[in-house]
């Protein structure tokens, strides 16, 4: 019914050549055709942050954003943040200051923090909380997220003094 | 043993798996041969089915099968989904059918349902479904539907009535016939929906070898829907297994059994194929109960020194088309109003209507927000008039610690007269005022006005029921090759049940909660379940773990007293060993005990004891256990657009021993931001015909980062006689309070221009609007 067309997309490292809709959201093709269903679907219409994932370093909404517009790019999961068994110092906040509950809308707040962080590597509280208020958290009241993000920050500071 | 687990902030063993994207929700879960179903829904308010053509679905390549009423299996035809809730007060009991027979009552109830090789296919293919609706006059406001002469939600019925109950205590004539004061207030109130992030789902997977039934359904209770589902396909108990595996919150709607899950299981049997089918967000704001209307028209009768005389009114709530949960939402509504206050005479008739809108059931907090913004508003309009401090006119009515446990009068959804069993709730308000510095606070307002600044302040006090029975059971296990675990039907959707009961029995066996596995929430795997809501989880799954883990580490001891050759007092549970004390190499393995435990093919058990390692608890608490809060929350109003700014909040609360301080101030600042919400920004809005005009996060606002406050909180224990670890429930104990508070801050804001607030939740719209009536009466 629909049109289909190959496509060849690079997802935490790994390249992968499929055949798709046209009409394929890319969050579809990451949880059904990759089964990388570490990403989640909140809304599917670009409100709730559930979904977003890095397009070339970019945090991007992959429920608004179709597989085929992902032809030859590079995409980072939440599945690619950790190194091998280890968490990455901003899960391991998130753990530390119980950052999630139920846990629907961690991977999109990874998402969108890390690159947060790496545009702006000293936030304040304020700049933080503006940073997130594209992603609805239900369960946490945003506090502990916040304040893991605080800290991942300041533990980066610390570590570039250090040197 | 080693570091005591309960009491412990211990990091949450659910988190490694979902914060690496290994969580399992039901979308996540893929079975071979899988098939998708979309849902044909109502467009319509009210409107009778005079035809469905499902020609145009079924042509399109991919579909499997299109199924209306009339193609559902003979037992769906005949019964309606059961209530499990009925009380004699609901004289209108409603339940809809799997599928709507010949009439539809809510924008949203399913009709049909498609299934095809994909969901993208399915999806395409309701669309294409031509059902012939007539549309009959719909009534969408719950006073409009009690009006003479309003249109009923269900053809063929008299009136709109679902329910009539009084709840009485003393004799409020007298007590208002005598009152020096008498206050009235007309407060509409609005509570929106769950909106938890996870949509609901449910995969239905029929095993046609054993004529049985497996289904995986993001609920907040595997066993209340099997039990549903028993009824409605005449199975035997062990031919259907509900699962329920990681959800993505629930915070009430969860909970119930929903017309889309006996409909999954009917395509699934049908096609014998796996079927899977997930809620989008747009059927989420349609189909998913939520909790809407309340109008309160209530009065005080106050002494000279504005100590409650009685309170008397009637509440109007809006139930929806159906009634899946009886009456227990309003009920609980009403129960809450007296709260932390002695009242001693009190009358308030709750009248529940059906209406052409989803069910209304309850949403995290559970009609209590409701009453404590009444109470409050109430508490507060005392001190207006009588020229009193609003934090002094509670201390002059709170119930005293030394009247504990005290017998409100009234009864409670669980049956028994509401009776508090214990709490300090003028030391609770003391400490949160205290807290925010409430002393100082006339003068910083003052302060403020004379830059051109309004802030103000608000106190909500709340006394919650938790831990409802009638019981959450637990089993806990030593497997043969000496693994523990504990099954239970809770079903955490974000609580960390997974680490608070795995800390619970971590110290009987002298481990650590990562060598205990959790199973929540399966049918398989334990008899009887409840399922998580309420705040019931910790009191009744806690208090059974806890009951089910001392019996099995005795057992331990006792067989390895045997095998030892010593006393069983000799003996202490460590690391997976029992040993004895003080001689930590004299030891057996706990496989080895479980071994020998279940005895050897053909020898007679030693000792005369039961084989096994196990042993399955069912905590069956008398009555609720009550936990209190006080919300004390600063706002600054800006009299120019309406926006309100809160400047801090603070929540004192009181829910006894605590599992896991980390947990339960999560849970404390999640529920204060729903409680924001509900004060400030959520709305479900319907025009008159019950036609949504909020479906999406655009058209309904939920707090975000940069709306919600910082919390800070204080913590009381007073510790639950009722229960054998002295806990109360936390999941809503931050929600409760904290919409009064709000309100009652932005009223007190507002004061210089005589604004007065009689309605949650407010915009900033609404504030400016009241601003202005406000000048004109002024200058009038
Ligand atoms: S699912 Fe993409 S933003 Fe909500
Ligand atoms: S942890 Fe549940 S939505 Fe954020």
């Amino acid at each position: 019914m629909s049109q289909t067309r190959s496509i060849a997309v690079t997802v935490n490292g790994r390249t992968y050549e499929k055949t798709v809709e046209t009409r394929r959201t890319l969050v579809d093709f990451l949880r059904v055709d990759l089964g990388l269903t570490g990403t989640h679907i909140g809304c599917e219409h670009g409100a709730c942050g559930a979904c977003t994932v890095r397009v070339e370093g970019e945090a991007v909404r992959s429920c608004l954003m179709l597989a085929v517009q992902a032809n030859g790019k590079s995409i980072v999961t939440v599945e690619g943040l950790a190194q091998g068994n280890a968490l990455n110092p901003l899960q391991q906040a998130f753990w530390e200051k119980n950052g999630l509950q139920c846990g629907f809308c961690t991977p999109g707040m990874l998402m969108t923090i890390s690159e947060f962080l790496e545009e702006v590597p000293s936030p304040t509280e304020e700049e933080v909380r503006e940073a997130l208020s594209g992603n609805v958290c239900r369960c946490t009241g945003y506090q502990a997220i916040v304040d893991a993000v605080l800290q991942v920050a300041a533990q980066a500071r610390a570590e570039k003094e250090a040197v | 043993m080693g570091v005591r687990m309960f009491g412990a902030s211990v990091k949450r063993k659910e988190d490694p798996a979902f914060l690496s994207g290994k969580g399992r929700y039901v979308d996540d879960i893929v079975l071979p041969n899988m098939a998708y179903a979309a849902f044909v829904r109502s467009p319509f308010g009210h409107a009778r089915i005079n035809g469905i053509d499902k020609s145009a679905a079924l042509a399109v390549p991919g579909v499997l099968a299109v199924l209306a009423y009339d193609d559902l299996p003979e037992t769906l035809k005949e019964r309606p989904l059961p209530l499990f809730v009925q009380v004699a007060a609901l004289s209108q009991p409603k339940m809809p059918y799997t599928l709507a027979v010949d009439e539809v009552r809510y924008v949203g109830e399913p009709v049909a349902v498609v299934v095809a090789e994909s969901r993208y296919i399915a999806e395409d293919a309701a669309a294409l479904v031509d059902v012939d609706y007539e549309p009959l006059p719909a009534v969408a406001d719950c006073l409009a539907a009690l009006a003479p002469g309003a249109p009923p939600v269900h053809a063929g019925s008299d009136n709109n009535v679902a329910a009539r109950m009084p709840s009485k205590i003393g004799d409020v004539e007298a007590a208002f016939a005598g009152a020096p004061h008498i206050f009235k207030e007309r407060i509409f109130q609005h509570r929106g929906g769950a909106f938890f992030m996870e949509c609901r789902g449910a995969i239905g997977s029929y095993d046609p070898v054993l004529n049985s039934l497996l289904m995986y359904i993001s609920s907040q209770g595997a066993h209340r829907i099997k039990r549903g589902l028993l009824d409605l396909f005449d199975l035997g108990d062990h031919q259907i297994r509900v699962v329920t595996p990681d959800v993505g919150g629930g915070f009430g709607p969860k909970g119930s059994l929903y017309v889309e899950y006996p409909a999954v299981a009917a395509c699934s049997m049908l096609l014998g194929r796996p079927v899977k089918w997930i809620e989008d967000r747009r059927e989420n704001f349609v189909a998913t109960h939520q909790e809407r209307d309340q109008y309160w028209d209530v009065e005080i009768a106050v002494d000279g020194n504005a100590k409650i005389l009685g309170v008397r009114g009637t509440m109007t709530h809006d139930n929806g088309a159906y009634t899946p949960w009886g009456i227990v939402l309003p009920w609980i509504s009403v129960a809450t109003v007296p709260g932390p206050y002695v009242v001693p005479a009190f009358h308030i008739d709750m009248i529940s209507v059906l209406t052409n809108k989803v069910p209304a059931t309850p949403v995290r907090g559970a009609g209590r927000p409701q009453a404590v913004v009444v109470m409050e508003r109430l508490m507060d309009r005392v001190a207006l008039e009588l020229g009193l401090d609003p934090a002094e006119v509670r201390r002059r009515n709170f119930i005293q610690p030394e009247q504990m446990p005290y017998k409100v009068g009234l009864i409670f959804r669980d049956g028994r007269p509401v009776t508090y069993d214990s709490g300090d709730y003028p030391a609770c308000q003391a400490a949160a005022l205290d807290a925010i510095g409430y002393e100082g606070f006339r003068a910083r307002q003052e302060k403020a006005r004379q830059e051109g600044r309004y802030i103000g302040i608000g106190i909500g006090n709340a006394v919650e029921g938790t831990g409802l029975g009638p019981y959450e059971g637990a089993t806990v296990r030593v497997a043969t090759n000496g693994r523990l675990v504990v099954y239970t039907g809770a079903t955490p959707q974000g609580q960390s049940h997974k680490t608070t009961l795995a800390q619970i029995a971590a110290d009987h066996f002298g481990v650590g909660i990562d060598d205990i596995s959790v199973e929540t929430s399966d049918t398989a795997t334990i008899s009887l379940g409840v399922g998580s809501f309420a705040a019931r989880t910790a009191v009744n799954a806690g208090s059974s773990v806890h009951l089910a883990a001392t019996k099995v580490a005795e057992k331990i001891k006792l067989v390895a007293a045997d095998m030892l050759e010593v006393s069983p007092d000799d003996l202490e549970l460590k690391d997976g060993f029992v040993h004895v004390k003080g001689v930590e190499e004299v030891r057996k393995s706990f496989r080895e005990v479980a071994v020998k435990a279940i005895g050897m093919p053909g020898f007679s058990m030693a000792g005369g004891l039961e084989p096994g390692l196990e042993h399955t608890a069912y905590f069956t608490p008398d009555q609720s256990t009550y936990a209190n809060g006080t919300t004390v929350t600063e706002v600054e109003v800006d009299i120019e657009t309406g926006r309100v700014k809160i400047l801090r909040l603070v929540l004192a609360h009181d829910c006894g021993r605590v599992i896991n301080p980390l947990v339960v101030d999560g849970q404390i600042v999640g529920g204060v931001a729903h409680g924001v919400g509900n004060a400030l920004y959520e709305r479900l809005v319907y025009d008159d015909e019950g036609q949504p005009l909020s479906t999406n996060f655009g058209e309904y606002l939920l707090p975000l980062a940069a709306d919600v406050p910082r919390v800070e909180i204080v913590h009381q224990e007073t510790p639950s006689p009722l229960n054998p670890l002295g806990i109360k429930g936390a999941g809503e104990g931050g929600t409760i309070p904290t919409t009064a508070s709000v309100i009652g801050a932005i009223e007190d804001a507002l004061s210089p221009f005589g604004v007065r607030i009689a309605e949650a939740p407010i915009s900033p719209q609404r504030i400016v609007e009241l601003l202005g009536e406000a000048a004109l009466g002024r200058t009038r």
